[in-house]
């Protein structure tokens, strides 16, 4: 239980939690622009992951590729809207799970069909594999500290968005109220189309990055899509800032769980019942966490709505 | 979860004019129940006995969206970890026949508690440990409203789905195997038909019981506390209890559904307790048509059958699927029992 | 009158068609064909398919359903080919808990199931049943081979690594067994887990000389993948089922190095192989994984007993069976006790291939005839 370990930890809590950012802030844009429950969200992350592999595999470039799969995020995201989603803000939470729910299953099957049963291959360029040494003689992949530069600049990429640009003003009147903008004059479905858009290429850019991390497969979005409905509802839907606090605390509270729970657990256990007790308590971690905080606050920490 | 269902009008204290369109929704409902009862009856006779498990399937999963029904359709609380009883329902069938199997006690501290393969017994066990479940579940979540109930609920099941998944005693992730049917006094449980007839019986109790209450004084605040809870509450009643009393019949329905399919598949396993379950369960309500009696038992029926029938035709069903499920959304917009009555409305 | 001879007629012709399909061999295969971790489920059906094909026979019909990995499913399909099919055989299913919910009631209604990839404990064990034949591997086999292996290379200090699951803890358990020393650590990670950077760091902060871990399909990807770029510089080993094929070149260059069991190899020289791997490569332009061999052996292991009794004969068929009496492409195969193989296990490395691909290449053998340690449990 070193200093130097705890720090690592710690780095890849935060590193998970940028990630979950970009995730989440895409998730809670949609739901407190347009009141809408996106469980589809996960398949943006999917189809961004896959349009950088392919890319950058027929290209050679990781930069082109990422542009790439953000893009196509973009597109797909604007397509659902435009055809599907558009129909939805008037109808009840259910039809619009029911919707998107179907539409997992479209994105997961129909990109099987192009791209096949196989994981497909993405790595990180070669400029940014290995390792920097820290202080404390701390070694961390490069990638993942780029990951976690990248997390730092879209959240205050979106900060300046929100809080100094025109369609940011548009997107926090569409919070507060969003019949009023419409009776502003401000073409409400180009801004619908708009947001959702953006929020699916952050989606496009997460699976993109962690894809090179992880394996580009069908159903990636799922368990990461669970993750950020999580953080949403732990900062409070709507909220940029309680999406940015909610994703580093479950960050750092799942990887700090998944490392120090076995550990706890062996000072009173055998050491491979402590592992497998540990591991099934440091799973349900993260739950428990957001149970009790909505016990207590039933409308997250940040919510945006009141 | 104020006003997320208010769309489709509950089917209680029925106008003169929805009075008309009871009789050709009468002759939708009745042909529903009469096609889920013959069919397999007919496939008995004629030896079989895969279409007589199939509509087994489709009553139980009927049976368990009744109970879903039942918390989101009429009170308006959008469950989305209703898995966790189904699967917790499941488990009490599986670990009730591995110890009788065993001939090893349940457990020996407080009280020395044997296991038991008597189906009377586990049903009992099972709705009242759901109830159990769900009052504690239901108690915390009820405290949020909207998608903060929805989130709350999936973390719930999601806790119990993780502790299922890694729990080696009973199988963890590779489930419990229920070697022999769990038994009945009197009747032969591992007979098809039997089973089915039972899990038929089941269906229609289940059915019966959310119909008498949604008419009692306690269906009527339910219905209040979705519409309105404020007028509700001036009214002198807490929505608080009511709620929380519903979804605890909501879920020890769904348990009892979640024993019966353990039995039925002989086996229960941690994918029955995941969320992509606790989906598809509220797909069928949808499909089935939110808030009316008969939808969960539509909605499974074309659920189970496309399943079923897709799988056969391509590898690729579950995007065929996914277009059907969207189609019913953005067409169809009172699922499918809304589909049927409107057409019959039209004729 | 003469409708009624008509009618007559009709009855015998279709009766005597019904006569002639009962010669004929129903075969259903119940795989993962979609969801994740489907190209197991593939190159099953495609080696077994190979198999029936190159066999010329036209009188075995194969059923092929996808069971999308849940376990439910899989014993809905199960009810649907024995009670509407009425097939004589089953085989396909690739997961241990799918296995579990299918193979108990498959064997026990008299219908024959031959595992072509999952072998969980308890069906070798204590579950064991005459009906029940596995072509593939006991599930810790290759994890017992490769603690034999890592004990023989003078390993001393390995940490070992699974998911918290009964698979994952079976196979830590089966590593030791046949390690016969004291390990570092062990780690259980969480099912379908894509981040491993807080293992990854305890294995660093550890002592340890080597790693053995356990992450089937996308979990290894991750996994190797977040290992290369770490900095931790000690060898990796596991199991085959972390480095198939296809798997390999989804990893790209972070898998070269990594030693692996497996029971087969395509590089494997023996006749059968090569059959195997040049027809498999002509007709599907891919190179086969284990999965697709051990779909080929079942059918040809099938294909054996046909040819001496069909399954309508239980008696007869089931010894033919036991005989395994075909030309496996693994070299030599035979049946314990409990219906369970007896196989050399070899050690393959993941170099880089001709065309810069990663790929495996055999370097020797594990363990020679490894047999599982349930065979005792097991009453036939």
């Amino acid at each position: 239980m070193s200093v130097t370990l705890l720090i690592e930890q710690l780095l890849n809590g935060l590193q998970l939690g940028t990630m979950l950012f970009l995730m989440a802030s895409g998730l809670t844009l949609v739901f407190g622009v347009m009141g809408l429950i996106n469980l589809a969200h996960g398949s943006f992350y999917m189809v961004g992951a896959y349009a950088t592999a392919a890319v950058a595999a027929s290209t050679g470039s990781f930069l082109t590729g990422l542009a790439a799969g953000m893009a196509a995020a973009a597109v797909a995201g604007a397509l659902v809207e435009l055809i599907v989603i558009r129909r939805l803000y008037h109808r009840s939470h259910l039809d619009q799970v029911l919707a998107t729910f179907a539409l997992i299953l479209i994105f997961s099957e129909g990109t099987r069909w192009l791209f096949g049963s196989s994981p497909l291959r993405l790595s990180p360029p070669s400029w940014l594999t290995g390792f920097v040494t820290l202080p404390g003689d701390t070694r961390y992949p490069t990638y993942r500290l780029m990951l976690i530069g990248v997390g730092v600049v879209i959240a205050i990429a979106l900060y300046l968005l929100i809080s100094r640009t025109r369609l940011g003003m548009r997107i926090r009147a569409g919070e507060s109220d969003r019949e009023m903008i419409g009776a502003l004059g401000v073409n409400i479905s180009k801004l619908y189309t708009v947001v959702f858009a953006l929020g699916a290429s952050l989606a496009g850019l997460a699976g993109a990055l962690v894809g090179a991390l992880q394996s580009v497969q069908v159903g990636m979005g799922e368990p990461v899509l669970i993750l950020a409905f999580v953080v949403i509802v732990i900062g409070g839907i709507g909220s940029i800032k309680g999406a940015l606090f909610g994703a580093l605390l479950v960050g750092v509270v799942d990887t700090l769980g998944r490392v120090y729970l076995p550990i706890l657990f062996r000072a009173f256990m055998p050491p491979s019942e402590a592992a497998g007790v540990g591991a099934a308590l440091a799973a349900m971690l993260i739950y428990i966490l957001m149970a009790i905080i909505l016990a207590f606050k039933p409308k997250g920490l940040f919510s945006a709505h009141d | 979860m104020i006003n997320t269902t208010s769309r489709s009008a509950p089917e209680v204290a029925p106008t003169p004019r929805n009075e008309r369109a009871l009789d050709r929704k009468g002759v939708v409902q009745i042909a529903l129940l009469a096609v889920l009862l013959i069919l397999p009856v007919a496939a008995y006779v004629m030896g079989e006995f895969y279409y007589v498990n199939l509509a087994s399937r489709i009553t139980i999963i009927a049976m368990a969206a009744v109970g879903l029904n039942l918390a989101i359709g009429y009170g308006g609380m959008v469950s989305f970890g209703h898995a966790a009883y189904f699967g917790l329902g499941g488990y009490v069938a599986g670990i009730g026949a591995y110890h009788a199997f065993d001939a090893t006690p349940f457990m020996t501290w407080p009280i020395s508690l044997p296991g038991s393969d008597n189906l009377l017994v586990l049903w009992l066990a099972a709705a009242l440990l759901c109830a159990l479940l769900a009052l504690v579940i239901g108690a915390i979540s009820l405290r949020t409203t909207g998608v903060y109930f929805i989130m709350i609920t999936l973390a719930f099941a999601q806790m119990i789905y993780y502790f299922a998944n890694s729990w080696p005693t009973y199988g963890g992730e590779d489930g419990l195997p229920i070697y022999l049917r769990n038994s009945l006094p009197f009747v032969d449980s591992s007979d098809p038909l039997n089973y089915f007839l039972i899990c038929f019986v089941g269906l229609l109790l289940a059915m019966a019981l959310t119909s008498r209450l949604m008419k009692s004084r306690f269906g009527a605040a339910l219905t209040m506390a979705r519409l309105n809870d404020v007028r509700l509450a001036t009214s002198g009643i807490n929505p608080y209890p009511v709620r929380l009393v519903a979804f605890v019949i909501s879920a020890a329905i769904t348990g009892l559904a979640g024993a019966l399919y353990a039995d039925l598949n002989g086996f229960v396993s941690p994918t029955v307790l995941s969320w992509h379950f606790s989906g598809e369960l509220m797909v069928i309500v949808i499909l089935g048509g939110v808030g009316r009696l008969y939808g969960p038992l539509a909605g499974a029926i074309l659920f189970v059958m496309m399943e079923t029938f897709l799988g056969g035709i391509t590898q690729y069903w579950q995007l065929f699927l996914g277009l059907v499920l969207l189609g019913v959304v953005l067409f169809a917009k009172h699922g499918v029992m809304g589909f049927l009555a409107g057409r019959e409305r039209n004729e | 009158m003469k409708q009624i001879t008509r009618f007559g007629l009709g009855l015998l012709l279709s009766s005597s068609v019904l006569a002639a399909q009962a010669d004929d061999v129903k075969i259903g295969m119940i795989t993962t064909l979609s969801g994740g971790g489907s190209h197991l489920g593939v190159d099953v059906r495609d080696g077994f398919m190979l198999a029936i094909e190159q066999s010329g026979r036209d009188d075995i019909e194969v059923l092929i359903q996808d069971d999308a990995n849940r376990p439910d499913l899989a014993r809905s399909l199960a009810n649907e080919f024995m009670q509407r099919d009425d097939v004589d055989i089953m085989t396909g299913i690739i997961w241990s808990n799918l296995a579990m919910a299918v193979v108990p009631a498959v064997t026990r209604q008299g219908t024959f199931y031959l595992s072509p990839n999952a072998g969980p404990s308890d069906l070798a064990g204590r579950m064991c049943h005459e009906n029940y034949f596995n072509v593939a591997y006991q599930n810790d086999n290759l994890h017992g081979a490769m603690g034999a292996y890592m004990r023989e290379q003078g390993y001393e200090r390995p940490i070992i690594m699974a998911p918290n699951y009964p698979a994952g803890t079976d196979a830590l358990a089966g590593f030791k067994h046949l390690y016969e020393g004291d390990v570092v650590d062990e780690l259980y990670t969480q099912m379908g887990q894509t981040d491993y950077a807080a293992e990854i760091a305890q294995i660093r902060a550890s002592d340890a000389d080597s790693l053995f871990f356990f992450l089937p399909g996308g979990m290894g990807i991750s996994f190797m993948k977040q290992w290369e770029s770490s900095g931790v510089d000690i060898p990796i080993f596991g199991a085959a089922f972390s480095f198939d094929e296809i798997l390999i070149k989804a990893v790209g260059s972070a898998a070269i190095g990594a030693r692996n069991t497996s029971l087969w190899a395509y590089d494997l020289d023996n006749e059968a192989n090569h059959r195997f791997v040049d027809s498999f490569r002509e007709t599907y332009d891919r190179t086969p994984t284990l999965y697709a061999a051990q779909g080929y052996d079942t059918a040809n292991l099938i294909l054996s007993a046909l040819d001496s009794a069909h399954p309508d004969d239980a008696d007869a068929f089931r010894e033919a069976l036991r005989a395994a009496d075909f030309d496996s492409v693994r070299g030599e195969f035979r049946f314990g006790p409990n219906q369970h193989p007896i196989q050399d296990i070899y050690v393959r490395e993941v170099v880089e291939g001709d065309d810069g691909q990663p790929t495996n290449r055999l370097i020797g053998v594990a363990i020679e005839d490894i047999q599982d340690i349930y065979y005792e449990q097991c009453q036939m």
